[in-house]
């Protein structure tokens, strides 16, 4: 057993500590008596990947071994996580290449000849070659994609889409038809965190507009609290229902991997340590960092970032039936990533890094900015948020005002435009979402280019709409004052500044809680 | 002999000598200034139909701008008499009867010096009522000039009196303020553009330009067609504002245009190579130039949908890239003043005065200075968007 991770509470001793800012990060001074979560530790790795594999798919739970599900004259698809998982990208070989291909190995020895692979992204863009190779590895693309067995998933091909039914909610199941048609879909996943897998994976991740739209909205997503607990998520609840449609027509094997909080090493190990273990090498590691960092143009800065690489090690790979797979996968995400916290506070801060699931390659554009710190981070707890009901959230990242047009065509669009008019989720979602969603271009660069689908940004919005609504007060350290206020958040130079600011709604000596992302953790509010 | 602004230089002349560029004093107070402020004496109205008005307020336009700054193309030189008074947006008062209308009534003029107007035989398009298009305007008894404000004989707006034929002559009603009167000219030529844009219902239409021009054209888009989403392109705040109250569905910026188009048409948005400027496949309707600088003429044809109507409401600069009017068969027109015949069977002029009397005009006329202080009232004029005015007028009772 690893140590737990821990909390810390601000004295005079303490020294400045972490903050994500971006493609940066800073030294800050919290006022003392700030809580500080730390992420907890890694959990020691799995020793013998492959073996680990191997045992997953001969003795799944609640499933005959994948071998028995083979024969000679099947069709069989392989389904898999897209590039928004795991963050950062992890080193090579993928883990997803070392499951596919010991499920390929496998059909082979049974005959199978009619193979599929498909990237389960959703409405997420397309992958380009190089990047479906980097998960499924040299030798898995060099077979598969010339022929067009290798392919990303397109959410807007009408002839390709298989409508299965309707739930008792009358949700609309429609999926890739391929994988409707298979006499077996495998799908391999990867966890970072409790929100994927389950049946997140397939009834999301190969599904159209017409089914999503159902769970991917702003009732939906201010309802699901928190999303990192598929028990207490509507959007889970809803996904859920569509696997037991979806798996009333498609024998699904679920394989699904965990990974431990292993992610910066190397001369960024130091991101990792608490600042008061720091050792004289990793103090000086952070301050090459930022120097270089500073100095550098911001190509190289980027480049820097997005070139991340992370070691993650294997804490667990389950297969078989979808929910007692998952429920293992969950105990294994929680062991590593939960920290129990007494109690909520007034504030909570917050770092926003580089990266996020949806700028993978790309650059972190203030919609997404804002989804990482007010989707991801602040719903990254169990029980009850971090911050108080109508609390104060102070966030870090600069918030510049950079889209990519390659990959966030809408987004540029959807911040001009949509939140011009409102900033409000259940406004612009009857107001804009669905022009955005049939929008002609959108759709072309969606299904021809490496584009976002048009309404993926409302969605980034969605997300946020839970802390829109529990949140007092959202104010970000050191952003664009002109790109913050379109969101209708309001931007502070410095933390004391943002404590001045949200004094109103918590008082001068709040509680402040400074949650130590990344690498990930799981608030456990008691 | 009464006080005048007076234009002495020809803007060929002006043109070839113009050595400052830029901001307006500079032109005005250079040593190449076409404009002087002159005792001169009265014009005439000794010919039937003619008769002698005093102005009240006298607007300062687009196109009188050009002619001072020399940015006019010297096209127009051959149909201007020199030196001459400019101001062709007026309302005045009546010194004689005229015909049917009594001394002392307040008018409006259509500043256009038809064949009526001349004495001469109507041409093919004083005959059909366009009598925008008369190709007789350098003949007959008054000295050539397309229209008052150009010509050596009819006196101008900017004086104290100018003569008028009393086909150009629309009578004011009571209840009509000065402030929203000597709106009508420029009224009465949105009306004419939105006429000639000849909208179906429904259909969407862009207006580069939010300038007196590009709002009034607005209004009357959104008074006399049915389009459906009016998209208008405006710089600066004051004009934003308006656009929306005058009819805009939505205001973009300049550099927002290709984006705004295009989602608000869900057309598609090309970008080709070596720099060249982008376009859309697809796009608004109908599209009014509203500006007539090269780069809203290149935008507004580079965001009409193929087939589509393009509308040059502003004079136009040279050197936009006409391909988009060939690669998509697009109509361009152009619109000059109005026409005492419209497609409506009405003349302009009461369709405008209709307008003036119940659009919110107020506060349009930004600013009025006197005759004396015409080098801050055209620098005004010059900046007028940037300083959030829409008019700005001579008050030449006060001169
Ligand atoms: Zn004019
Ligand atoms: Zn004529």
């Amino acid at each position: 057993m690893s140590r737990p991770g821990f909390v810390l509470e601000v004295d005079d001793r303490t020294p400045p500590l972490l903050v994500h800012n971006g493609e940066g990060f800073l030294l800050e001074r919290f006022p003392q008596g700030t809580r500080v979560v730390y992420p907890p530790e890694a959990l020691p790795p799995v020793r013998d990947v492959d073996e680990a594999i191997q045992n997953a798919l001969l003795h799944p739970i609640e499933s005959e071994p994948l071998p028995e599900l083979l024969r000679a004259g099947m069709r069989l698809t392989i389904a898999f996580d897209d590039i928004s998982i795991p963050l950062p990208p992890m080193k090579k070989p993928d883990i997803r290449q070392r499951i596919i291909e010991a499920v390929l190995e496998l059909a082979a020895q049974a005959g199978v000849d009619d193979v599929e692979l498909i990237s389960a992204n959703a409405l997420h863009r397309r992958l380009t070659p190089n990047e479906l190779r980097d998960i499924v590895g040299e030798r898995v693309f060099r077979s598969f994609f010339p022929d067009g067995k290798l392919y990303n998933f397109d959410a807007e091909d009408a002839a390709n889409l298989t409508h299965l039914g309707q739930t008792r909610h009358g949700e609309d199941v429609e999926i890739s038809k391929r994988a409707a048609e298979s006499d077996l879909l495998v799908y391999v996943n990867v966890n970072l965190v409790a929100m994927d897998g389950g049946h997140k994976s397939t009834s999301i991740g190969l599904a159209s507009y017409k089914s999503l739209k159902h769970h991917h909205n702003s009732h939906t997503m201010i309802h699901s609290r928190s999303f990192m607990d598929h028990k207490r998520s509507k959007m889970h609840e809803s996904a859920w229902r569509m696997g037991e449609i979806l798996t009333q027509h498609v024998k699904v094997f679920q394989i699904e991997t965990t990974l431990n909080n292993d992610i910066f090493g190397g001369p960024l190990e130091f991101l990792q340590k608490r600042e008061w273990e720091w050792s004289v090498k990793d103090q000086a590691s952070f301050l090459a960092a930022k120097r270089g960092l500073a100095a550098a143009p911001a190509k190289l800065r980027h480049k820097i970032f997005t070139d991340t690489r992370s070691n993650y090690g294997l804490t667990g790979v389950h297969a078989g039936k979808i929910e007692p797979v998952h429920d293992k996968t969950l105990e294994n995400v929680h062991r590593q990533h939960l920290v129990e916290v007494q109690g909520q506070s007034d504030v909570a801060i917050m770092g926003v890094p580089f990266i996020g699931p949806y700028n993978v390659n790309s650059v972190m554009n203030p919609i997404l900015a804002a989804c990482m710190g007010l989707g991801y981070y602040f719903n990254s707890y169990r029980g009850n948020p971090v911050v108080r009901k109508d609390g104060a959230v102070i966030l870090y990242h600069p918030v510049d005002y950079e889209f990519s047009q390659l990959h966030h065509p809408s987004y540029v669009d959807f911040f001009e435009e949509v939140l011009a008019e409102s900033t409000d989720p259940a406004t612009i979602e009857a107001k804009f979402e669905k022009q955005y969603a049939e929008d002609p271009w959108y759709i072309h660069l969606y299904r021809t280019s490496y584009a976002y689908h048009g309404v993926h940004p409302f969605y980034m919005w969605y997300w946020i709409s839970h802390a829109l609504d529990h949140c007092g007060d959202i104010v970000w350290v050191g952003a664009n004052r002109k790109t913050v206020e379109r969101m209708g958040f309001r931007s502070a130079s410095t933390l004391s500044d943002a404590l001045e600011m949200v004094s109103h709604s918590v008082g001068r000596s709040p509680s402040i809680t400074y949650l130590h992302n990344p690498p990930h953790l799981l608030a456990d509010v008691r | 002999m009464m006080l005048a602004l007076e234009m002495y230089r020809s803007p060929a002349k002006f043109l070839a000598a113009k050595a400052v560029g830029g901001r307006i004093p500079g032109i005005l107070t250079g040593p190449a200034a076409p404009l002087r402020l002159v005792t001169i004496n009265e014009p005439k109205a000794d010919r039937d139909g003619w008769a002698r008005i005093r102005p009240i307020l006298s607007g300062i336009c687009g196109s009188d701008l050009g002619m001072v700054t020399g940015s006019t193309k010297l096209y127009f030189s051959a149909v201007v008499s020199m030196p001459f008074v400019p101001g062709h947006e007026i309302v005045g008062e009546l010194l004689d009867d005229c015909e049917d209308l009594p001394k002392g009534t307040r008018v409006v003029m259509d500043s256009v010096l038809t064949c009526a107007a001349r004495g001469v035989e109507p041409c093919a398009g004083c005959a059909s009522g366009n009598t925008n298009r008369c190709d007789r305007i350098t003949v007959g008894h008054v000295a050539p000039g397309l229209q008052t404000g150009f010509c050596q004989d009819t006196g101008g707006g900017w004086g104290n009196l100018l003569v008028a034929h009393r086909s150009q002559l629309y009578a004011v009603p009571d209840g009509l303020t000065d402030e929203r009167a000597v709106l009508v000219e420029p009224l009465a030529g949105a009306v004419h553009a939105a006429l000639r844009a000849k909208i179906q219902p429904g259909q969407s239409v862009l207006v580069s330009g939010a300038g007196a021009v590009g709002l009034f054209a607005t209004l009357a888009l959104r008074e006399l067609t049915q389009a459906g989403r009016i998209t208008v392109v405006a710089k600066h705040a004051k004009q934003r504002e308006l656009a929306r109250a005058f009819g805009a569905s939505d205001v973009v910026a300049p550099d927002e245009v290709f984006r705004g188009v295009r989602r608000s048409t869900g057309a598609f948005r090309l970008k080709p190579d070596f720099g060249a400027g982008e376009f859309l496949l697809g796009g608004v309707d109908v599209a009014v130039d509203a500006v007539g600088s090269k780069d809203s003429i290149d935008t507004v044809l580079r965001v009409t949908k193929a087939g589509g109507r393009v509308v040059l409401s502003g004079m136009p600069a040279s050197g936009a890239d006409l391909s988009p009017v060939w690669f998509r068969e697009l109509e361009v027109t152009g619109t000059y003043a109005s026409a005492q015949l419209e497609v409506n069977g009405r003349p302009a002029f009461e369709t405008a005065l209709e307008l003036a009397g119940r659009a919110p005009l107020d506060g349009i006329v930004g600013a009025r200075y006197p005759l004396y202080r015409w080098r801050e009232a055209l620098d005004h004029a010059h900046s007028a968007g940037r300083l959030g005015t829409v008019k700005v007028a001579f008050d030449v009772r006060a001169s």
